[in-house]
């Protein structure tokens, strides 16, 4: 497009006030949009948070008033939480929830970036090779190697139908984690921010006696601090909220994830609601306020992951 | 042992990734193979024998209903979900990056069930679709008919679809945010100045701008609906009403984990589909995307 070309040269030659001044886009309204359009924002930002609220709302009903369609309780109660508290599995599921994606966000930050600064950083025989095979496993989907992982794990005794001890928490913990512990995606990402920093840091550090180790965590780590911290978070978020797997993987109440056990309680006591409603409040919270607090570090870090893949 | 800096180096590297390289052959690369195995055979873990059948279980895919149901189904989770989901979530970006006044806390709407459990979501939903839920209620007080949702067959997949898109919703926003941020003011300022109309503007510098954009989200969209699960084992019975939600997936878990006898061989197969799909999906998605942009 040659016009576009020499408009943009126009534009750059004369005076920027001008270009403002002539094309009228570029006032400075407090607004910056007209009010219809806050409406508009408005309204599709309350369907996005009213289904979030019906589910406090209800969470709050008495069982005779779950029915009913005011969104303020009328006689607001405690009671769907303690049930849910003291008569089903509902705090030791955000246990396993926990403690799976607490490890699994662990070694992924830590093999996926070991992974990604070796790749980028050293040079040997066969890297390329290494390289193309970590990057074909995405192009797998979960959903093909789940039937394997499970024969696997059957295989291996790894399936717990009931819990009696620490054992057998270690190994359900372990049968729920093993497929995500490391993830080509986050290897690629890593390996992209650890490609922009220079070589020169290194080979510093090189002489200054800092072992090779040293080099990936005393220098590599701290200088892809932002890409590390968005892996993080799209790690845990994703294995707080996994469904698939820990579904088929998990047989024994007690070893269940939130989501797991979230989708149990339609089967088990017939679509309960108020259970139902509580314990989603309960799941979500949580993840709720960190967002609030990190809100900007997290869409940063999305928005970043997202363009450099 | 005298070994030279650089082969020093090189063995320093082979350590640094040999847990990384067991795990992704015994855990990524090993299962794949497994499962193209897998789909040749009659599959079910309790036998101690297991019945080569070649191609069979791929024949049989040809003449079953379920499977071209679920087939359908899922092409329609693509083909409703994700165009509709690109043109919301690009208004609304668009009209993000132009207010200036509570940006964030709009954003933060947006982008708030993103971060929670899609199978939390998708119960909240199952409640709002109720005969006598939320929705209908509304609609009543409208004066509108009441509408079947999830319990009619011709409504069941829109309505999985619309919780499907409503969850992708802030993802697609930010990306797309981020996309807007990085097409330079002047590209505006020089079609302002030829005298473009708003419409313009957006039609020839922002549209074209956006497509690498617009290209990333719609792959990521397509493989996401192809993948569709958890909403729908949590929204309907199981693919229900008459089988009319079912997705390939949802059957596959079917097959393998609620048929007696297990018929994991036969979802191995359909899971090999899958994978060739996303297969083409991915390949034309590079041919695409490497393809240069000139402006």
């Amino acid at each position: 497009m040659a016009t576009a070309a020499t408009t943009t040269a126009a534009a750059r030659t004369r005076p920027r006030t001008d270009v403002e001044a002539a094309i009228g886009m570029r006032r400075r309204h407090w607004l910056g949009g007209p009010w219809w359009l806050y409406l508009l924002l408005l309204l599709g930002g309350l369907c996005m948070i009213v289904p979030f609220l019906w589910m406090l709302s209800t969470s709050f009903k008495p069982n005779p008033e779950i029915y009913t369609t005011s969104l303020i309780p009328q006689h607001p109660t405690l009671t769907n939480y303690t049930n849910v508290l003291e008569k089903t599995h509902f705090p030791r599921w955000f246990l396993n929830s926990l403690i799976t994606a607490g490890i699994t966000t662990l070694s992924v930050a830590f093999f996926d970036s070991l992974a990604g600064f070796v790749l980028a950083k050293y040079n040997f025989p066969g890297k390329r090779a290494i390289f193309i095979m970590i990057l074909s496993t995405l192009m797998v989907p979960t959903e093909m190697l789940v039937l394997p992982w499970y024969l696997m794990s059957v295989n291996n005794h790894w399936v717990r139908g009931d819990v009696t001890g620490i054992g057998d928490y270690a190994v359900g913990y372990w049968s729920i984690m093993f497929p995500g512990l490391m993830s080509g995606f986050g290897v690629f990402l890593m390996r992209q921010f650890f490609e922009s920093i220079p070589d020169d840091l290194f080979d510093a550090a090189r002489i200054d006696g800092v072992s090779e180790f040293g080099l990936y965590w005393r220098i590599g780590l701290p200088s892809v601090r932002p890409a590390i911290a968005a892996l993080c978070i799209f790690t845990f978020l994703g294995n707080w909220n996994a469904f698939l797997w820990p579904l088929i993987i998990t047989n024994a109440d007690k070893l269940r994830t939130i989501p797991v056990g979230i989708s149990f309680f339609s089967s088990d006591v017939g679509s309960a609601y108020d259970l139902i409603m509580a314990s989603a409040s309960l799941a979500t919270l949580p993840v709720v306020i960190v967002f609030a607090i990190f809100q900007r570090q997290i869409i940063r870090g999305i928005a970043l992951t997202g363009l450099k893949s | 042992m005298h070994l030279t800096l650089a082969k020093r180096r090189w063995l320093w590297a082979y350590a640094f990734l040999l847990i990384p390289l067991v795990f992704f052959l015994t855990i990524r690369i090993w299962p794949a193979v497994q499962a193209f195995k897998l789909s040749l055979y009659d599959y079910n873990p309790l036998d101690t024998e297991h019945t080569f059948r070649g191609l069979g279980n791929y024949s049989d895919l040809l003449h079953d209903t379920i499977f071209r149901r679920a087939l359908l189904n899922t092409f329609l989770y693509v083909l409703y979900g994700v165009p509709v989901g690109l043109i919301v979530s690009l208004a609304i970006a668009l009209g993000l990056k132009r207010v200036n006044q509570f940006r964030g806390f709009l954003r933060f709407l947006y982008f708030l069930p993103y971060v929670t459990a899609l199978v939390a979501v998708s119960w909240i939903w199952r409640w709002l679709y109720q005969p006598n839920g939320l929705l209908n209620n509304i609609l009543h007080n409208l004066g509108f008919r009441d509408l079947g949702f999830l319990g009619s067959t011709g409504q069941a997949l829109i309505s999985v679809t619309v919780v499907t898109v409503w969850y992708g919703l802030g993802f697609q926003v930010i990306i797309f945010l981020a996309g807007l941020e990085g097409i330079p003011d002047v590209f505006y300022e020089a079609a302002a100045l030829d005298g473009a109309t708003a419409w313009q503007r957006f039609r020839f510098v922002t549209l074209p701008l956006l497509n690498p954009t617009i290209v990333f989200l719609a792959v990521i969209g397509v493989i996401q609906s192809l993948q569709i699960f958890t909403q729908i084992r949590n929204l309907t019975t199981n693919g229900g009403p008459l089988n009319s939600t079912t997705s390939l997936v949802l059957y596959v878990y079917q097959l393998s984990f609620q048929t007696l006898p297990a018929r994991m061989g036969y979802g191995a197969a359909i899971t090999v589909v899958l994978f060739v799909m996303i297969l083409v999906i991915t390949v034309v998605q590079l041919t695409v995307l490497t393809r240069r942009y000139e402006y």
